[in-house]
């Protein structure tokens, strides 16, 4: 039972680490790694360590994710509708 | 070429590196120390969580070199963002508005409630999975959603940073207190309650209050240089 | 219809090392820093998973005391440590990085690495006194020895 839904997470880990590096908006690649650590921390609530669980979800999903997301907007490359300029 | 080439060297590496983990004894693990942490932590640290006695009490001295490289990267960060003497980073600085009805209203709300949850994730740290790294983020977000929605108003800078370099100041201490003592360097002292109390474990409630209260005041100063 | 349940470490290894080996194309592929970056995180990522399953044990429970009669094993806490320590170190790194990369964006004007690249190198060889390398495989440029003077008895 345990290692279906590891299946289904870990499936789901892989798809979005992937998006990471695929997606041309840079808000929506910071989305998807915020979406690798919050899958991140399920799966290590699975693995019955629930302290790294913790700090992976405070840290990973929602810190990080601030943090690159204010060094976007002082980028001023925060681009919510069309992109012009190519940036692989 | 270049992108096709990284690509294959990557997955023919993966398909090497699982073949050679699967060979691992992994999840029937010989735990030779973490077998005898398990057998002697409550008895000799008194603390009901022993990933907190290991962190703090067995492998103290890495929570150390931890707390000496956030404090090297947030100092670096702010150094390397401090307002230039140059005319147009000058120029860039306008001032930033408040945020609408409803960032504002769910801010008031939610900071007492993150202040509260923060404190109680760093005092019961012994007790329930916590301790000071989780809840000192947290109580650096309940900073940043309030400067979130008021960007004109900021804690002072100067009592963030000696609030983060009197609890790194209160670490240190404790542990060369412990050195004067007649034992090592953090060994756990005071009195170890009964397990399972919330003033219990000697001095580790005390240490992780010191590392919430530093890795708080660092991670909201560093938002802070951040957003200016 | 019944399938045999699938390995739970044989998954959990797929997605460790997946995620080291797309972080490492991502480093390698990437032209904008930040996404650079991102792919830096996933790496950690995908390695303190790999940690954190090497304490784990089949059938344990979480190495924290409740009231009631310890009866099951316990998965390893020595691991777990060094994930926490491993976890808050790498936010630090990323805030760190997006610093540097403010900086270098208001000192160049831009973020992607092949234009850093050679207008970093004409600003070490402007400061050096030497003119720009043309190529990876002629970095002295196309004379790299000193060239032998000939008598005047061999040319006559």
């Amino acid at each position: 039972m345990m290692a279906w839904i590891a299946l289904v997470l870990v499936a789901l880990m892989l798809g979005a680490a992937v998006l990471v590096l695929l997606f041309d908006n840079l808000i929506a690649a910071i989305a998807a790694a915020s979406v690798v650590s919050l899958l991140l921390s399920l799966l290590f609530a699975l693995l019955a360590a629930p302290d790294v669980a913790l700090t992976e979800a405070a840290v990973g999903a929602g810190l990080s994710g601030a943090v690159l997301a204010m060094g976007l907007r002082r980028l001023g490359l925060i681009n919510l509708g069309k992109q012009e300029e190519p940036d692989a | 070429m270049h992108k096709l080439a990284s690509l294959l060297f990557a997955m023919g590496l993966a398909a090497l590196l699982i073949g050679l983990a699967t060979q691992l004894p992994l999840g029937m693990t010989p735990m030779g120390v973490g077998q005898a942490i398990l057998e002697r932590a409550p008895g000799e640290t008194g603390s009901a969580n022993i990933v907190t006695s290991v962190v703090l009490a067995y492998r103290g001295i890495d929570t150390l070199g931890e707390l000496a490289i956030l404090f090297a990267a947030a100092t670096v960060a702010g150094l390397v963002l401090a307002p230039s003497i140059h005319a147009e980073s000058q120029a860039r600085t306008k001032p930033r508005d408040d945020a609408g009805l409803v960032l504002r209203a769910g801010s008031d709300l939610l900071f007492p409630l993150l202040l509260a949850v923060g404190f109680y994730i760093v005092l019961h740290g012994h007790l329930t999975p916590g301790g000071g790294f989780q809840g000192g983020v947290v109580l650096a977000a309940a900073f940043f959603v309030s400067f979130l929605a008021r960007p004109a108003r900021q804690p002072s800078h100067v009592g963030v940073v000696l609030i983060e370099a009197l609890a790194g100041a209160a670490f240190i201490g404790i542990g060369l207190a412990a050195l004067l003592g007649g034992g090592a360097f953090l060994q756990p002292l005071l009195d170890q309650g009964t397990l399972g109390q919330l003033v219990s474990a000697g001095s580790l409630p005390l240490l992780y209050l010191a590392v919430g209260l530093k890795v708080g005041a660092e991670l909201s100063g560093l938002l802070a240089h951040l957003a200016e | 219809m019944t399938m045999n349940p699938p390995d739970l470490i044989t998954i959990l290894i797929v997605g460790g090392i997946g995620l080291v080996a797309i972080g490492a194309v991502g480093m390698a592929v990437s032209r904008h820093l930040l996404r650079l970056v991102l792919a830096l995180a996933l790496a950690e990522a995908g390695v303190n998973l790999l940690l954190v399953l090497a304490g784990y044990r089949w059938d344990a429970v979480a190495p924290i005391l409740t009231g009631a009669a310890v009866t099951r094993p316990m998965v390893d806490p020595v691991p777990q440590a060094l994930v926490l320590t491993a976890i808050v170190i790498g936010v630090g790194v990323q805030a760190l990085a997006v610093a540097l990369m403010i900086r270098v964006r208001e000192a160049y004007g831009t973020l992607d690495i092949r234009e850093l690249k050679t207008r970093v190198e004409q600003d070490i060889c402007g400061a050096a006194g030497i003119a720009p390398p043309e190529s990876a495989n002629a970095p002295g440029g196309s004379q790299p020895y000193p060239v032998p003077v000939t008598t005047s008895r061999e040319s006559a």
